[in-house]
């Protein structure tokens, strides 16, 4: 459970009577477990192609599968983190957790029994009765991965979850965020646009080309995990990632 | 903090000494002008206006005309809910019915509530239902701008939030997502219909769809030309206005919406 496979995939635009390809031929298989980084300068297409395995964006030609059952639309076996603050602000912490498990049409005392073990995961069940709006930016991103997590999804997306995020909140949750992915062993998929992030995350960095957005290279992280931000080891692929990234020019649209 | 507070005392007890000070000031130059016009029905006094409130609220017929007002102001109400807010929440979310409807409502809404006096009576002839359509008039249309504004304008990262969650259909979307984000329009919205169906009421029952109610006893005592009566029904109107407003404020908008930070609406 969890493989997810896109072969061939294609996706167009429509901007007035303008039609560009966003992202082209694009072939990946991600493993169960696996955390996969998507990288890329910015309008690359890195979030249109999250946004379509997630089903929350059609695509033009090609496939994609998670356990082989063609995606088609939005669904529960796909969590997503967003980058925005995307917590219902008119729920507390609790009910935003609950939400997925009640939409799955569990019990009440199931979803809250669910939503309690993800908060306690994340580290704010005491927090479940406070509202969005008295929660600090980290605090809200890890309630969001809570949220994701509540639902029990196969594949968790990320769509640069941390980029809000002062530089010290930033490092706290991504360890934070390696130790849920141990606990949980769920696959991950997580777009950003930092190199350093991406080399102290994953096991495979997918490298995205300008556009048409296609893929450039896959670079496996094979580092053991607790890694370093500035060991030689973790520099060398960094230097390999950077190097990659600078041969694209820059993103003109995003 | 302490200091604070009490800054905050003194600033509100300088607030009432102040208020009270003018209204006194306002009474005393009312009460002036009256004895130097000295004809009780183009000015009546201040004087003679209290006495007046005494025996009104004194009287068996207050709380007739206060029940018959808020009477014809619940059946308005009522009405405007019940078909406003759809109205606004289908318009909201499907673009098709937005496209047919909006044309329709653009049309009438401009139409004052008072010009639909005489299709009120051929309609409903001189009844409770008569005064109450005209307040519905009034009310309805606010109530459908906001909803229909405040579906609009849900912000789309909720919906998808709320879909990658496995709330996908329509139905469910509008209600976990759309009704929520948009309430607090909804509700600023209602308080809007609320003040202008208040306004409406006077005239609703000044064309005799009833022999008691706030408006109505206006447009008696008018004419039996005890004007100090009817300064103290003008004045009872716009005191149960307010409070209808401050209840509806205080038990059901800081209510519903205790989660959106220094709510002000």
């Amino acid at each position: 459970m969890g493989d997810l496979i896109i072969e061939n995939l294609s996706k167009e635009f429509k901007k007035g009577s303008n039609e560009f390809l966003a992202l082209k031929d694009i072939n990946l298989s991600v493993k169960n477990g696996e955390f996969v980084t998507i990288l890329g300068p910015s309008g690359c297409g890195k979030t249109t192609l999250l946004r379509i395995i997630a089903g929350l964006e059609t695509y033009s030609s090609g496939t994609a599968t998670l356990d082989g059952e063609l995606i088609t639309g939005p669904g529960p076996k796909r969590g997503m983190v967003f980058q925005e603050y995307s917590l219902f602000p008119w729920k507390t912490v609790l009910g935003n957790v609950m939400f997925g498990p009640l939409m799955q049409n569990f019990s009440k005392d199931e979803a809250e029994a669910k939503a309690m073990t993800y908060l306690n995961l994340v580290g704010l069940s005491e927090f479940k009765n406070s509202y969005p709006y008295e929660l600090s930016g980290g605090m809200k991103q890890r309630v969001a991965i809570a949220r994701a997590l509540a639902n029990e999804p196969e594949i968790i997306l990320m769509d640069e979850p941390f980029g809000a995020l002062d530089a010290q909140t930033r490092n706290n949750l991504q360890n934070e965020l390696l130790r849920i992915w141990q606990e949980e062993k769920r696959t991950i998929i997580f777009v950003t646009h930092s190199v350093d992030e991406a080399v102290f995350l994953s096991d495979r960095i997918v490298i995205l080309s300008k556009r048409p957005g296609t893929i450039k290279k896959i670079i496996e992280v094979s580092i053991p995990r607790p890694r370093d931000r500035t060991r030689p080891e973790e520099n060398a692929i960094r230097n390999e990632v950077l190097r990659l990234l600078d041969t694209n020019e820059n993103c003109e649209i995003d | 903090m302490n200091s604070f507070i009490i800054g905050m005392e003194s600033q509100n007890v300088q607030k009432i000494v102040i208020g009270a000070l003018s209204l006194a000031a306002f009474a005393i130059l009312w009460e002036l002008l009256a004895i130097i016009v000295n004809n009780s029905f183009y000015l009546p006094r201040f004087s003679s206006v209290l006495s007046a409130f005494f025996s009104v609220i004194q009287s068996s017929f207050f709380f007739n005309d206060v029940a018959i007002s808020l009477y014809h102001f619940i059946i308005g109400f009522a009405f405007a809910l019940i078909i406003g807010i759809p109205i606004g929440m289908l318009m909201g979310w499907f673009p098709v019915l937005d496209k047919a409807l909006n044309p329709i409502v653009e049309i009438f809404r401009p139409i004052p509530p008072l010009a639909w006096i005489p299709f009120a009576i051929i309609w409903l002839k001189l009844t409770h239902q008569a005064a109450g359509f005209i307040i519905f008039m009034g009310m309805v249309f606010p109530i459908i701008i906001n909803t229909y504004s405040g579906f609009k304008n849900i912000p789309k990262i909720y919906v998808e939030a709320a879909k990658v969650l496995g709330s996908v259909s329509s139905i469910k979307l509008i209600k976990n997502v759309a009704i929520p984000a948009a309430s607090p329009m909804i509700l600023s919205g209602i308080k809007t219909a609320m003040g202008v169906g208040w306004m409406c009421l006077a005239a609703s029952e000044m064309f005799g769809v009833s022999d008691s109610g706030i408006g109505y006893k206006i447009w008696f005592y008018y004419g039996i030309q005890a004007m100090d009566y009817v300064v103290v029904y003008m004045l009872i109107l716009g005191f149960i206005g307010l409070l209808l407003d401050f209840l509806f404020r205080y038990f059901i908008q800081n209510r519903v919406l205790k989660w959106q930070k220094g709510t002000v609406v």
